[in-house]
């Protein structure tokens, strides 16, 4: 290997008395000092404050996130799982429970809803297995991700809070629609 | 009586409200100022931007326990925080903070900040020894090191003033400067040595080797928990307030501002006091930013600047000012 000689730099008085170089530094600091400055009366226009204030300010999470499992409506606001289980047997860490039933007239193409649906959050690894393995796009990875309770009870979400959760998402096939 | 009832009164606002109050200011302003310069927002949750955060920090040291660990040696452990506070608190006693506003008018002035000060050094140094850690102990020898050495530089870099002026008494020289000029503008130098020295004094970056925070922890109070390290931790607060004054006093024109006349009576001593008050502020605020943007000196490095550079470049200062001031006095 070739060896690099380096030479060392000679340094001028004003560089060797080590003044020039503390202005320099301060006159650095000072910079960002103002910015922040500048940016606490503008916030919504921030260019050198790097700060998130949590509570207020959140991620932008994108579309892709896996966050909490939640069950999802179609646009006419009507249950798209079927109770087939899919998901409870794919899952993972066994966290989600169903219990099916039929429905008393039969005279749609569905035959069964989940009479209660429910995913144990302490459970749950957010792998998205559910999601993937679910055939009516029914269950979906939504953003949200901070669960925080005071009772272990509550990290069990039953059907009501999946479908708060998941809200209503466009459906392309409309099973409901076809006999 | 009314004298001495005065003079108490001032000392317990000065030593009770105001010192202990600029203390507790600084800490908040360290945290934000910091977090500013380094892009962040810091602590702005508690009270308005934060400003009850020290509060918050006081209620925090109160309610801890104050541990006493079974290996130090207790009477000087318990000993070393007050040693440590209370030379901090009797070196602001010379400052003229406002017009005839001085706790002590002593004719001897400054000596006396300088020789409470080097008490000062016994705390750190104490604390380090009776904490029986090897970091304390460390960091108690190279603050001992650091002070003496410093110190001489200290002492030196206010000689030309004393030149000038002809006088020890502070209010003379802050008079001195009424009638004359800021003397910073004629010892700018030695104003740079006092001001680097002053660093090393109060154990401040870049020159914090005592605390050295990457290699001794947290220094000679390692050991220590509770109320006894928040007074280690005010000391150098109101270290820094002491050597910033003396700045203000000695080369930034004191509590006088020039081309101004203030009113006499009440109303010129509160003008006074918050012209003096700005000026110390500023060189607070230089502290904190000069923390936040120099690195630690090597523990060389540190010796060679205060033996080598500082301490002949202070002497030379002397001999530069009683030079010229010969001249003057030959040529006039």
């Amino acid at each position: 290997m070739k060896t690099r000689v380096v030479k060392r730099p000679t340094l001028r008085f004003g560089e060797r008395i080590y003044l020039s170089a503390v202005v320099k530094g301060l006159l650095l600091t000072i910079r960002h000092f103002f910015g922040v400055c500048r940016d606490l009366l503008n916030w919504k226009n921030k260019k050198t404050a790097i700060t998130m204030q949590y509570p207020e300010e959140r991620w932008d999470f994108k579309d892709n996130f896996r966050g909490a499992p939640a069950l999802v409506m179609d646009q006419f606001g009507r249950e798209k799982c079927v109770a087939c289980q899919i998901c409870e047997f794919v899952c993972p860490p066994k966290a989600i429970t169903i219990w099916p039933a039929e429905f008393a007239d039969q005279q749609n193409t569905i035959e069964k809803f989940p009479d209660r649906f429910e995913i144990d959050m302490l459970r749950c690894i957010y792998c998205g297995y559910c999601e993937e393995a679910c055939p009516e796009e029914a269950i979906f990875l939504v953003k949200e991700a901070e669960l925080v309770h005071t009772d272990k009870q509550a990290f069990i979400h039953d059907k009501k809070k999946l479908y708060e959760m998941g809200g209503i998402r466009e459906d392309r096939i409309l099973k409901w629609q076809h006999k | 009586m009314t004298f001495v009832l005065g003079k108490l009164l001032n000392i317990l606002i000065v030593a009770g409200a105001v010192l202990p109050g600029i203390g507790a200011v600084m800490v908040w302003a360290e945290r934000r100022v910091s977090a500013f310069m380094q892009d962040r927002l810091g602590p702005n949750r508690v009270g308005p931007a934060g400003l009850l955060q020290p509060i918050a920090d006081l209620l925090k040291f109160i309610f801890k326990e104050d541990v006493i660990p079974g290996h130090v040696n207790k009477p000087l452990y318990v000993l070393a925080p007050a040693l440590s506070l209370v030379p901090a608190l009797i070196a602001f006693c010379v400052v003229p903070y406002a017009r005839g506003m001085a706790i002590a008018e002593l004719n001897v002035g400054i000596l006396l900040v300088f020789s409470i000060s080097s008490i000062a050094v016994y705390g750190v140094s104490i604390g380090g020894w009776a904490s029986n850690s090897k970091y304390s102990l460390l960091g108690g020898v190279r603050s001992s090191a650091q002070m003496i050495s410093y110190e001489l530089a200290l002492g030196a870099s206010c000689v030309p003033v004393f030149l000038l002026v002809g006088d020890l008494n502070m209010e003379a020289i802050v008079q001195w400067q009424k009638a004359h000029c800021w003397l910073v503008l004629p010892l700018a130098p030695a104003w740079i040595i006092f001001l680097v020295s002053s660093y090393a004094e109060t154990n401040r970056l870049p020159f914090d080797l005592p605390e050295a925070e990457t290699e001794l922890v947290a220094g000679y109070h390692v050991e220590y928990s509770s109320m006894k390290f928040a007074l280690f931790f005010l000391a150098e607060y109101i270290h820094m307030t002491t050597a910033s004054a003396l700045s203000v006093a000695l080369f930034f024109g004191g509590y006088e501002l020039p081309f101004v006349t203030l009113p006499e009576g009440v109303w010129g001593t509160v003008l006074s006091g918050l012209i003096f008050f700005a000026k110390t502020s500023f060189f607070l605020f230089l502290f904190i930013w000069v923390r936040w943007t120099l690195p630690r000196f090597r523990y060389d490095q540190l010796m060679r600047l205060g033996w080598k550079i500082l301490f002949p470049a202070s002497l030379g200062m002397v001999v530069l000012t009683a030079g010229g001031i010969a001249l003057w006095e030959a040529f006039r």
